[in-house]
């Protein structure tokens, strides 16, 4: 790879010009024009920051500070403990008041580890500002590391690192997929980015393209986001680039997931357990470019994000910039308040989004929505009849899986055939349960099932180790015993006497008889095909055996 | 502030059990109007007889397996198969015909094997097949087209076997077109002179093709209304026309035109309605196919070689039986899983 002036090879004929389908999805009510509509507000600085150690798919990080320590914004909190993780920041500066577990957005309400700052309302940063760099003058490993460095995961969604998808990569990669498709209704962040920070993404796509080198670069943006799609154009004139395209994809839900996404744009299927980069495609978010754009140009880490509060619960909807560790109350404060009605808070969009009992946990890397609705909203699920197969949920399946199916064996612990139907390619999209006429929650009966499982594995890898360990133990002790054994008898052989060479060799044969006779009463698992041999098949083996052992000693000698 | 924790997807749900059972009925309405406008009172006082029946059963057993009655009752699928039942019996058939099957299918059909959901065959059909077989004479008292008795005349037929003075059965009922195609092919006359008599109307049987017409109309509805998906009545009725047309092709003299199959008997009425009955149906979108293009052939082989007058009902059974294999063979390639990508 070259760092040379422009460093971006003119794309291969290698045209993604047809837009292909995907079996299923649904059209949904979008609820988004409230906030796409208003501009991105501010919140101010929260006295209190709570920062998750670990953010993202990956190992936690070691903490590097401790309660008492003050830290200026953009310090590194805690390291990332190696390529697959990213660091935290600290997003504003204060003194750390502790170290310590508390709640944090998660469908099971679970804890972590936090660092907690007092801030001092200043937003003071490091001492000595780091030097803006010139991407095209830097090697794309490098540029990998600067965005690690940054603590930038995929802000879509799933928080994966970004630098692994962007830089792992051994296969040529093609297609550098820019996704804009925000498939779930009411969320409006990333449209609200595009339409006034199109410039900001534009740099980010065109530094992400200089580390990964594509053939071709697409932004993916929906049909219905007319003014995000303009702001982009104009910002790709402002720049002259014209080897960046726009595609605009159909509104279905939910094509704004990676996996459909490519789908719609080059035809091709990610393998089931494999990546986009496994078929020449690296697909990142918008945000994460803007957020890649503050990394490498202007040396900042990821600390802040556009979270959309929105929902008939929230009094004024709007998009919010609000520093990482924010507590969710105070954006919902930011935007009005909660109005009377309020009965559920989600964090994420309404079908894949989960619900939180509490309003007291920080906005995470990962945290694109606060949907705070009514009762008449989204109203309690209607009690559960029983499934009359009517094939709805498979006719919206995006994965083409039979969520009927899914859903009998899920339901009766049937957990082998659940995985026979591939249970684990369900995206958890929500489209079946959304269309069931009996209101089964599908997805519950999915998520449980698919967590059983790995319960299940978990406790049968310990297992195995476990006896592994008394294995080999147990075939330890015998070869001891063994070879106690075979000095013994060699000895006694040596003091016997002189019968000479005819005779070792007898005995060798006769100790590797033993040998084969004794490993079959011995391990538990026997090779299949040696359980029914004949004396005289045996005594080829151990034949075999001994010219095998003659030769080796007399390579070796 | 607590919130309330529900599991996702959160946005309300799009339908419902009794809305979908609802619509089946709406659509059956035009049918249905249209059969008691040629076959008379008859057809009526079955629908009254065999959903009075079936709901009353369905609300008892419901009661001994201790769920809730009323949950069962307004999910409607009782009612759907009651009416599915009656609209198959001939509209002079005795009141204790309709009561018979309505008990059978709902209690022995469908709760027996655990309730709606789980009854492996269409109620309505198991229940009309015992029926045929064993009463089989009072299975074809069918009214002639256009020319059935009154209201009090077809009540009191219906409830005490009489009819008024001076008036016998046989002047009242009439063979349908089918029966009488296969009584008549068998005296060795042909189709042409056979379609001649009054029987026949413009396409089809008389009156028959209107009554199909109409149910057809109302499938169609149900299909844009994404209460049935288009897989079994296409390929039930494109298998029925396809096998119809290849033996009108090679013998028109003893095989009836495939207009005259698509519009005869249940033809419509089970396409649409009865083979598109969830449960009991394949649910892979390729299975359904095949499991429609099953029935149809089925149907056609039973209608020219069977002993009864229309294999519809018989078809859809044996498919019943045939569907979770069809299901197991014809799984969807899973998004991901090889062999998907287009160029
Ligand atoms: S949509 Fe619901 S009722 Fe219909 S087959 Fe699927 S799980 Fe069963
Ligand atoms: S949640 Fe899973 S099974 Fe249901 S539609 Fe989505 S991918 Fe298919």
């Amino acid at each position: 790879m070259t760092a040379s002036g422009n460093s971006f090879k003119r794309p291969r004929e290698v045209t993604f010009d047809r837009l292909h389908t995907f079996h299923g999805g649904l059209r949904l009510p979008g609820h988004r024009e409230i906030t796409a509509n208003r501009p991105i507000g501010k919140v101010d600085i929260p006295p209190l920051l709570t920062i998750p150690l670990q953010q993202h798919i990956g190992n936690p990080g070691k903490c590097l500070v401790k309660p008492g320590d003050t830290v200026y914004k953009g310090q590194v909190l805690a390291e990332a403990p190696g390529r697959f993780s990213v660091p935290a920041h600290a997003s504003s500066s204060g003194t750390v008041i502790a170290v310590e577990e508390r709640l944090i957005p998660h469908p099971s309400g679970i804890k972590e580890n936090c660092v907690v700052i007092e801030t001092d309302g200043r937003d003071r940063g490091a001492d000595q500002q780091q030097d803006a760099i010139d991407y095209l003058q830097i090697e794309p490993a490098r540029l990998c590391e600067l965005i690690q460095q940054a603590g930038i995961v995929g802000m879509g969604g799933a928080g994966f690192p970004t630098q692994i998808k962007l830089c792992s990569p051994k296969q040529h990669i093609e297609l550098l997929l820019i996704n804009a498709a925000e498939c779930e209704p009411y969320i409006s962040c990333d449209n609200r980015l595009l339409q006034e920070r199109a410039t900001e993404v534009v740099e980010g796509i065109r530094i992400m393209r200089h580390g990964v080198q594509p053939d071709a670069c697409i932004i993916a943006i929906e049909d219905n986001m007319q003014a995000a799609e303009e702001a982009l154009r104009a910002a790709l004139d402002a720049v002259n680039e014209t080897g960046i395209t726009i595609t605009r994809v159909p509104e279905i839900y939910p094509s704004g997931g990676e996996r459909q996404l490519i789908r719609i744009l080059t035809g091709r299927e990610v393998p089931g357990q494999g990546y986009p980069a496994d078929i020449g495609i690296v697909c990142q978010n918008v945000g994460t470019a803007a957020a890649v754009y503050h990394a490498v140009s202007k040396r900042q880490p990821l600390i802040s994000r556009i979270v959309t509060v929105t929902g008939e619960g929230i009094a004024q909807p709007q998009n919010f910039e609000c520093l990482l560790g924010t507590p969710v109350s105070q954006l919902v404060s930011a935007a009005g308040g909660y109005t009377k009605d309020v009965e559920r808070l989600l964090i994420g969009g309404p079908m894949m989004g989960y619900a939180v009992q509490n309003d007291n946990i920080p906005v995470i890397k990962t945290t694109n929505c606060i949907l705070a609705v009514s009762r008449e909203e989204m109203p309690a699920p209607p009690p559960a009849q029983p499934c009359i197969r009517c094939a709805k949920c498979t006719d919206v399946c995006p994965a083409d899986l039979l969520p009927q199916q899914l859903y009998w064996y899920a339901s009766s612990n049937n957990y082998d055939a659940a995985q026979d139907y591939n249970l684990f390619d369900c995206i958890e999209c929500g489209c079946c349960a959304y269309v069931c006429p009996s209101h089964i929650p599908l997805v519950q009966y999915y998520r449980h099932a698919k967590t059983e499982i790995w319960t299940q594995e978990a406790q049968k890898q310990a297992a195995d180790i476990a006896r592994r360990r008394h294995e080999s133990r147990l075939s330890r002790l015998q070869r001891i015993k063994q070879q106690r054994a075979d000095r013994m008898a060699r000895k006694k052989q040596a003091l016997a006497g002189d019968d000479g060479g005819k005779d070792a060799k007898k005995s060798a044969i006769q100790a590797a008889l033993d040998r084969v006779k004794h490993k079959k009463e011995q391990t538990s698992s026997t090779p299949k095909n040696t359980d029914n041999l004949t004396a005289e098949q045996q005594r080829l083996i151990a034949e075999a055996d001994v010219r095998r052992q003659q030769k080796q000693s007399g390579n070796n000698n | 502030m607590e919130f309330k924790t529900y599991s996702s997807p959160h946005l309300p749900v799009s339908g419902s059990v009794s809305v979908m059972m609802l619509r089946v009925l709406l659509a059956l309405i035009p049918g249905t109007f249209c059969a008691f406008w040629i076959f008379g009172w008859g057809v009526l006082f079955n629908i009254l007889i065999a959903a009075i029946t079936a709901l009353l059963a369905e609300a008892m057993v419901l009661k001994l397996r201790g769920r809730s009655a009323l949950a069962g009752l307004l999910d409607g699928s009782a009612l759907v198969t009651a009416v599915l039942l009656a609209l198959a019996l001939p509209p002079l058939t005795p009141w204790w015909i309709p009561v018979i099957g309505s008990l059978f299918a709902i209690v022995i059909a469908k709760q027996l094997y655990g309730g709606l959901g789980y009854n492996p065959f269409n109620p309505a059909m198991a229940g009309y097949v015992v029926l045929l077989i064993s009463f089989p004479l009072e299975l074809t008292l069918w009214s002639a087209p256009g020319a059935h008795p009154g209201f009090m005349d077809t009540l009191s037929l219906i409830m005490t076997g009489n009819l008024p003075a001076g008036q016998s059965l046989d002047a009242v009922t009439m063979a349908t077109p089918m029966d009488s195609i296969k009584t008549r092919l068998g005296m060795s006359e042909t189709l042409s002179e056979i379609h001649n008599s009054p029987l026949f109307g413009s396409f089809a049987g008389a009156g028959w093709e209107w009554i199909n017409l109409w149910f057809l109309l109302g499938g169609l509805w149900l299909l844009q209304m994404k209460v049935i998906q288009w897989q079994i009545p296409a390929g039930m009725l494109g298998g029925l026309a396809v096998i119809a047309f290849i033996f009108y092709a090679v013998n028109p003299d003893i095989y009836s035109t495939p207009l005259f199959q698509l519009f005869s008997g249940a033809a419509m009425l089970g396409a649409f309605f009865i083979a598109t009955d969830p449960v009991s149906a394949s649910t892979t979108p390729r299975g359904r196919i095949y499991y429609g293009i099953g029935i149809g052939l089925l149907t056609y082989i039973i209608r020219t070689w069977g002993g009864y007058p229309d294999g519809v009902a018989f078809a859809v059974l044996l498919m019943n039986l045939a569907a979770p294999t069809i299901d197991y063979y014809t799984r969807p390639r899973v998004f991901g899983q090889g062999g998907g990508n287009t160029p």
